[in-house]
């Protein structure tokens, strides 16, 4: 088994007020070494849901219904919380949206990037603040020894972002899972930060899963994607492949709705219909009610993935 | 030569910062608008376009210039007075989140319908019932939501109310300050392509403010860009994306994600913007981020040269 | 809202919470003997009777008597009507003055906010208690002074919350559109602003209700405001403390336990209340 991580037939749901939300069903995905996965989906399709769960940091009012996630030979769904707390930080790490708001606010940034490096490896106390400032370095921050001594509300947004992503490769992660990165930053600071993530993950062969609700943009960074709509993956392909020949109607349309520098706005298509409620029964295809090539067998259970090539597999029963 | 509608002359807005110190938060802007025109304004973040939007929406005073409103000053009465007078339905702003642009107090009906009171006078209910009900026929709100709160609407059918809100008083500028930033792709399809289709229809001018330059491409015929408080450059959309002349507007149309160009290293924009406080009124405010930059740059304000049809650029070298 | 729409948020919102529809049967329950409390009790308030003096309870006397042989059961109904009275007219008078104020100095900022502010810690420097205790000694032993002092210690409580929820909507964007629309200032606050505000401040005037209770309770047990013979809550707790000693635990328990209900009951009503007048709640 070559891949880095391996999740089989994830389901998940939460207990709400408002009745059961199920907010993954029979989620499949793999991520091999060195390779950038990106999970593209709109609000509500899961994606964030499914990082936590990779991380096991799943909402204590979510259960899992079934489904493993493999990862270092551990499955993160059954592991025991001490060795979940092991692989985090060392094995495993993940970036966040909004930088400033997921780093302590009244801690320094030297400090931050020096506690994960005396909770993992075993350097010495004394080495602690030079091998902060040597995180810093890594992911270009200019002036590192006097950055160190910052605040968060101090640093700019991609500044807070690039801390983070020295956090997170502090003690050279196999995979890092980056969760909506670079939303809220600027197109130009975007442009810096992906090219950071990508030149990192080539240079250490590390994996990674990009979240993100901008296809562009994992057009541009992701070797291979995910697709994922109302808590199901619908579609995995490599990037290339996706794009000029999407096979699931949500893809499409999708790639449709997109602008990019050569849509014109009359070309811009709109999906019809909302997300289905997740509370209630669902049919068998979550995109069915919106779909027009909706026949009567797309009703029937189990849903099976539908392999057009080794590398690109649909969930539909009427690919395109 | 059409008279623009709107007009900007030498705006400024500067806030004073403790010390003595303003903070430049637009600084000597010009900016025209025709009538009919969709007008695309860029930026990164504190760069000045939403200060600049306030100003020119009038919900703020500027420190110094004029706003000509056909010709009309506006900027001449504070904006306390000016939401009296009938100018004030003339300019309308859909602003961005609209879960926080609805009044949560406030039924559908009731938030379309306080404008036309308060700007036309409106007192006839059943006047109003029909000028509503036009403003939600006119963005496809379906009838039956006119009643709801907007806790029981979704993003993309508050975009809509927020929109209907706007043209309900059939203004003949519409200022779009990110209007679907914060809604889904497939959502935002749908109301990019009614923004469209009610400029044509109700003969508006745009100002569409949006980071996603892809957007923006879509809708307006010209873009304005600008940064740390200046425009820097100003362009056909078309002549923007395939001829940038300003640096900054090349970096950040080379920073756009495009799939086409998987895999290569493009020069990138690092740093940060200058302080837009007190600054050096001599130097240029790209100087020291711009790959270029010669002393010229540090002892003389680059000033907006016209480069070719309608295209102007602030820079010695462009 | 309409008559129908309301009824129908009310039953709502009560149907939701089992407590909060004990608070109201509680909340009637005091409201009936405030309105009727002269005719439902048993026995005449005043009408002391010698031969009567400190009887335990029993079948005749459910709350037994006091020491002047007066039917403790009787008193503590007629009482309702003080305590619930000074109460709520305090509260609605440091609501409406809080507000205003408030309101004005969150939203307006500048020389509002500075002197309202400072007026606002002027009253606060005192221990409230204390400044209540002077401004009746100033004005004059009576119901009426209470109620004024209560308010006036009440009112930066109200005051402060106002303006931090003023202050807080201020730069939203619905505000903003209000001013677009062509609302000038106070009508932005007014029609825009405070419909919004009211819930959170209705849940605190709720609570604040039982403060309320209890302070002019406060101020009449250590005699300043009602004078005996007048049956209320905080001056039969004073006149029974005497017993405690001696064992005659009616005296002060069963007007001790009228304050407690009556706070009680308010306190839960706030998040009724709440519910209620919350949009995002409304059906």
């Amino acid at each position: 088994m070559t891949a880095q991580l391996l999740i089989e037939d994830l389901s998940l749901v939460f207990r709400t007020r408002h009745g059961m939300v199920r907010a993954l069903e029979d989620v499949s995905l793999s991520v091999e070494r060195g390779e950038i996965v990106g999970v593209v989906g709109e609000s509500g399709s899961g994606k964030s849901v499914m990082a936590y769960a990779v991380m096991g940091l799943q909402d204590p009012a979510s259960q899992v219904l079934g489904g493993r996630i493999m990862f270092g030979g551990l499955d993160m769904l059954r592991a025991s919380e001490a060795a979940l707390a092991e692989m985090r930080g060392r094995e495993l790490a993940m970036i966040f949206q909004s930088p400033r708001t997921a780093l302590n606010p009244i801690r320094k940034v030297g400090r931050q990037i020096a506690d994960i490096l005396r909770q993992h490896t075993t350097s010495r106390r004394g080495d602690l603040r030079k091998h902060a400032i040597d995180a810093l370095a890594r992911v270009r921050i200019p002036d590192p020894a006097r950055r160190c001594e910052a605040y968060p509300f101090e640093l700019s947004g991609g500044m807070c972002q690039r801390v983070m992503i020295a956090m997170a490769l502090a003690c050279s992660p196999s995979l890092l899972i980056a969760d909506e990165p670079t939303t809220g930053l600027d197109v130009t600071t975007q442009a810096v930060i992906m090219d950071l993530i990508r030149e990192m993950s080539r240079d250490a062969r590390m994996s990674t899963l990009l979240i993100t609700h901008d296809l562009g943009l994992a057009g541009e960074y992701c070797d291979r994607i995910a697709v994922m709509h109302a808590g199901h993956v619908v579609e995995v392909a490599p990037i290339e492949e996706l794009l000029s020949r999407p096979a699931h109607p949500y893809t499409r349309q999708l790639l449709a709705a997109t602008p990019t520098s050569r849509s014109t706005v009359e070309e811009l298509v709109s999906i019809p219909g909302q997300l289905p409620d997740l509370r209630r029964e669902l049919p068998a295809c979550r995109f069915s009610e919106r779909c027009e090539r909706h026949v009567g067998t797309c009703d029937e259970r189990p849903l099976p993935w539908t392999k057009l090539s080794p590398t690109h597999m649909v969930r539909c029963r009427v690919p395109l | 030569m059409t008279p623009p509608l709107l007009q900007a002359r030498a705006l400024s807005k500067h806030y004073p910062v403790g010390r003595g110190a303003m903070l430049h938060a637009v600084d000597a802007v010009d900016l025209a608008i025709a009538p009919g025109e969709c007008v695309g304004l860029v930026g990164e973040s504190g760069c000045g376009k939403s200060t600049l939007v306030r100003l020119l929406a009038r919900l703020i005073d500027p420190t110094s210039g004029s706003v000509l409103l056909e010709g009309q000053d506006i900027a001449a009465v504070s904006q306390a007075k000016f939401v009296t007078t009938p100018q004030r339905s003339r300019i309308q702003v859909v602003f961005q989140d609209p879960s926080e642009s609805l009044n949560p107090a406030f039924r559908v009906f009731q938030s379309i319908a306080d404008p036309l009171k308060r700007l036309l006078g409106l007192r006839d209910k059943a006047k109003l019932a029909m000028l509503v009900h036009r403003a939600a026929d006119l963005v496809g709100l379906p009838r039956e939501l006119i009643e709801r709160y907007p806790h029981q609407l979704s993003g993309g059918q508050r975009a809509r109310v927020g929109i209907a809100r706007a043209i309900a008083v059939e203004p003949s500028l519409l200022i779009l300050d990110e209007p679907t930033s914060a809604l889904d792709v497939s959502v935002q399809a749908v109301i990019l392509r009614l923004l469209a289709d009610l400029r044509t229809r109700l003969g508006m001018s745009y100002l569409f403010v949006s980071h996603d330059l892809n957007v923006v491409r879509l809708l307006c015929s010209r873009i304005v860009v600008m940064y740390v408080g200046r425009v820097v450059e100003a362009a056909p959309t078309e002549t923007l994306f395939t001829a940038p002349r300003h640096p900054y507007t090349r970096a950040l149309i080379a920073a756009i994600p495009d799939p086409a160009r998987r895999g290569e290293t493009r020069p990138r924009l690092d740093g940060s913007p200058s302080s837009p406080v007190d600054p050096d009124p001599n130097t240029c405010r790209f100087y020291g981020r711009c790959l270029r930059g010669a002393d010229r740059c540090a002892t003389e304000m680059p000033a907006l040269r016209p480069f070719g049809e309608a295209h102007l650029a602030a820079c010695h070298f462009a | 809202m309409s008559a129908t729409t309301l009824a129908r948020n009310v039953g709502h919102a009560f149907g939701q919470n089992r407590l909060t529809l004990v608070a109201v049967a509680i909340l009637l329950l005091l409201l009936l003997c405030a309105a009727f409390g002269q005719q439902i009790a048993p026995y005449d308030p005043l009408m002391t009777n010698g031969g009567a003096k400190l009887l335990a309870p029993d079948a005749a006397h459910l709350f037994g008597t006091d020491a002047l042989g007066r039917d403790i059961l009787s008193r503590v109904i007629v009482a309702a009507r003080l305590d619930l009275g000074m109460a709520i007219s305090a509260v609605v008078l440091s609501f409406l003055g809080g507000l205003a104020l408030g309101a004005v100095a969150g939203y307006f900022g500048g020389w509002s906010d500075r002197i309202i502010g400072r007026g606002m810690d002027t009253i606060m420097a005192f221990p409230l208690f204390v400044l209540a205790m002077g401004i009746v000694a100033a004005l004059g032993n009576s119901v009426l002074n209470i109620i004024i002092a209560t308010m006036i210690i009440n009112l930066p409580f109200y005051c402060r919350f106002a303006r931090g929820e003023v202050n807080v909507r201020r730069e939203m964007g619905y505000v903003e559109a209000a001013r677009m629309g062509g609302n000038r200032s106070l009508p932005v606050l007014v029609h825009h602003i405070i419909p919004n505000i009211l819930p959170p401040m209705m849940v605190q005037a709720s609570l604040n209700m039982g403060w309320a209770i209890l302070n002019a309770a406060g101020l009449s047990f250590i005699g300043l405001g009602v004078r005996p013979p007048t049956p209320e809550w905080g001056i039969m707790v004073s006149e029974g403390a005497s017993f405690i000693i001696s064992g005659e635990w009616w005296t002060f328990v069963f007007p001790g336990a009228a304050l407690v209900l009556a706070v009680f009951c308010f306190n839960l009503l706030g998040d009724g209340m709440r519910d209620l007048l919350d949009p995002r709640q409304r059906i």
